[in-house]
């Protein structure tokens, strides 16, 4: 019996690992289809970034409870899998509590501490059930959310309290037993949250209180596994991919516009003729800016990937507050199921064929990209450094200058800038018209 | 007051300590020549020794970039520097802060290297150097003043606290909007939204704003941006408010409380 236990255990561990591992590198690949870009900045700088705003969180204490709720929960998840690794290794061993007596009089204290750690997962994961679901918060009643975006955020943070009420009830049981003295269930001294609710469990047999242990340590681990394989496929991808993106983010003035040093070089070209001679013949017919996910930089897409959706770009888009279509929340969503189209198609096909849809277009209308007053709110809101930003104004360079389609007042200021050298029909021998007088 | 251009120093064989760089707004904009007038009136009673270039001077490009013209950008931006660079100027100030930021961040790529300062910033150093002294009480005594941030100076390039130095240097209660600072919600103008109408909604971004800023109680807006000041004096009179609240510039602020 403990054999067969073992074996399932070791075949279930292997088998979630390597599909976990799978789509990992599936996302991999999706997010290398983005062109390549060399991030700006020092190492130093970006480990800088690392540290305060994923490690240290510190964006998200702008809203100071929620804040320190999703900290009890990070804290909770990342510290907790130091007992995970006891779980998987008395599963792999057939062991019960293999710390226990490696650690001695520490065991329960280390234990207890992820106890609390546990209920406060608990508070955290159910206040934010409330403030989800009952209280009418904006960025989390828009229609971008509609539909499956909704419902992963409920079964995450649902699958986060069960996990916890399954360790608890697993410590809880094991603590009667060990008080009746049972045989292989050793003691360890009292926990410090379960060893408080061994009373709702005293009237259980022991032949009960033992399947109750089992079947939570079982039911917790195949959860933990799970969850490992449903992390890829949701928006909570971010509790790993936010540590690589905070790294990679651009550490420049956010009022800094990417250069397209192609059309600098055409230009130059025009201006500067007699420069023509010696200029290398430019590679191929340059692309100006993007239409599909492929023209975006890869950092752009592992933005798409690390974007939780929660919405407090959105929240701050004076577009979006005043009722336009633009959102930054769903540009970021779109790109995330525009390269996630593609992998399909990669995956199906061996490689990209047109499927005839662009992230452009059948993702992100014009009516969004127009309405962006590029005020970079959305930026500085982001807690994991995410740039929606910078994709709308590259798919705003496709629009105007691959498909000239721009608004018809944005044509006429283009002319007058190119004729009268303002965005408006003013001459310019009038420029310095306001001086006559001062 | 005698306003020199970059060509008449050069023509003299002299070099200025400072371009002053109008913009397009400040240039042609009713509204926005009284700022620039303001800000010319401080340097001069400064002795600040600056050039404008006068008819020279063109648009940086910046309303084609963050539209998604980068054609016209380039040739404006090119343009730009070779003028600057033939007149060797190193120092700049604009009254305009989408100026300030492309010369700042996006230039540089270009070749375009100055020491880029925006007006807000430069007024901030006179005052903090002794060169203007503002005089005690005067207009602005005792009044409400409410700062709105723009975001080319704030979130783009971090500068929040200039601005208000150079407010709390007056005899007034400064009051902050709910979102300022970091916080600060966009005036509606940016991204080229300034020679466009806005997309279908409930409001405007303008109205949202200027109701925030209304709300403080406050009787004047402080603003450092030429489309700012557009987009909240449009505001202010959407909620019947032109009588008692005013949009004034930083600069006119200042130039209305210069001290001998």
């Amino acid at each position: 019996m403990h054999l067969l236990q073992q074996l399932l255990f070791i075949i279930v561990l292997v088998a979630a690992v390597y599909l976990f591992a799978r789509k990992v590198r599936d996302i991999r690949r999706n997010i290398l289809l983005g062109r390549d870009i060399t991030p700006a900045g020092t190492p130093a700088e970006r480990w800088r970034n690392t540290l305060l705003f994923a490690l240290g969180q510190k964006t998200m204490f702008r809203k100071p409870l929620v804040g320190v709720l999703h900290f009890f929960v990070y804290a909770g998840f990342i510290i907790i899998n130091i007992e995970i690794l006891e779980i998987i290794l008395d599963g792999a061993l057939s062991t019960h509590r293999l710390f226990a007596p490696v650690l001695g009089g520490l065991y329960p204290v280390l234990i207890g501490c992820f106890e609390i750690l546990a209920v406060l997962v608990i508070l955290g994961c159910a206040i934010f059930l409330v403030r989800r679901n009952l209280l009418k918060i904006r960025r989390f009643t828009g229609h971008d959310l509609d539909g499956w975006p909704r419902s992963d955020a409920n079964y995450i943070l649902i699958t986060e309290i069960a996990l916890m009420l399954l360790f608890l009830t697993m410590n809880a049981s094991d603590q009667v037993l060990q008080s009746r003295g049972e045989e292989h269930y050793i003691a360890t001294g009292s926990f410090w949250i379960s060893g408080l609710l061994t009373p709702l469990l005293d009237g259980m047999s022991n032949s009960s209180l033992m399947v109750l242990e089992r079947a939570c340590w079982w039911l917790h681990i195949l959860g933990v596994l799970a969850f490992l394989n449903y992390l890829p496929y949701s928006k909570h991808l971010h509790i790993v991919l936010a540590f690589p993106n905070t790294y990679y983010t651009d550490v420049r003035p956010k009022g800094k516009m990417e250069n397209m040093p192609s059309v600098q070089r055409e230009v130059q070209l025009m201006l500067q003729p007699e420069q023509a001679g010696s200029e290398p013949p430019a590679d191929g017919i340059p692309k100006f800016g993007a239409k599909d996910v492929p023209d975006l930089t890869w950092k752009n897409l592992l933005d798409a990937y690390s974007c939780t959706e929660c919405g407090r770009c959105t929240a701050a888009c004076p577009a979006n507050i005043t009722g336009k279509k633009l959102s930054p929340r769903k540009i970021m969503m779109e790109t995330r199921d525009r390269a996630e189209e593609i992998g399909r198609i990669i995956k199906q096909q061996g490689k990209f064929e047109e499927d005839g849809k662009t992230l452009l277009h059948a993702h992100i209308t014009t009516e969004e990209l127009w309405a962006c007053t590029t005020c970079n709110a959305c930026v500085e809101e982001c807690p994991v450094g995410i740039n929606p930003l910078h994709i709308i104004l590259q798919l705003r360079r496709y629009l105007v200058m691959e498909e000239s389609n721009a608004p018809a007042e944005w044509n006429m200021m283009f002319s007058n800038i190119e004729n009268n050298m303002a965005p408006w029909k003013f001459s310019p021998d009038d420029r310095d018209g306001w001086v006559v007088g001062s | 007051m005698n306003i020199k251009t970059m060509a008449e120093y050069a023509a003299s064989g002299e070099t200025p300590e400072v371009l002053f760089w109008v913009g397009c707004a400040g240039s042609f904009d009713q509204r926005a020549q009284k700022i620039t007038k303001a800000f010319a009136t401080i340097l001069d009673k400064a002795g600040i020794r600056f050039a404008i270039l006068g008819k020279e001077e063109s648009c940086t490009g910046d309303p084609a970039r963050r539209a998604g013209n980068e054609f016209i950008f380039q040739m404006m931006a090119q343009n730009n520097i070779q003028l600057l660079d033939g007149y060797g100027v190193k120092k700049i100030v604009t009254a305009c802060p989408h100026c300030f930021n492309i010369f700042r961040n996006d230039y540089p790529e270009l070749g375009g290297n100055y020491e880029v300062l925006h007006h807000t910033t430069f007024l901030q150093q006179l005052i903090d150097e002794g060169k203007i002294r503002l005089q005690e009480g005067g207009s602005f005594k005792g009044r409400r003043i409410t700062y709105h941030d723009s975001c080319y100076l704030g979130r783009a390039n971090n500068i929040y606290e200039a601005p208000r130095k150079v407010l709390e240097a007056l005899d007034a209660e400064l009051v902050e909007m709910k979102r300022c600072r970091t916080n600060g919600l966009c005036c509606g103008a940016g991204g080229s939204q300034m020679f466009k109408e806005e997309e279908k909604g409930n409001t405007r971004v303008n109205f949202e704003r200027s109701r925030e800023a209304v709300a403080t109680g406050a009787s004047v807006i402080a603003s450092n941006c030429p489309f700012c000041m557009t987009m909240l004096t449009d505001g202010v009179k959407e909620e019947g408010r032109e009588d008692s609240v005013q949009v004034l510039d930083i600069a006119e602020i200042v130039a209305r409380q210069l001290g001998d």
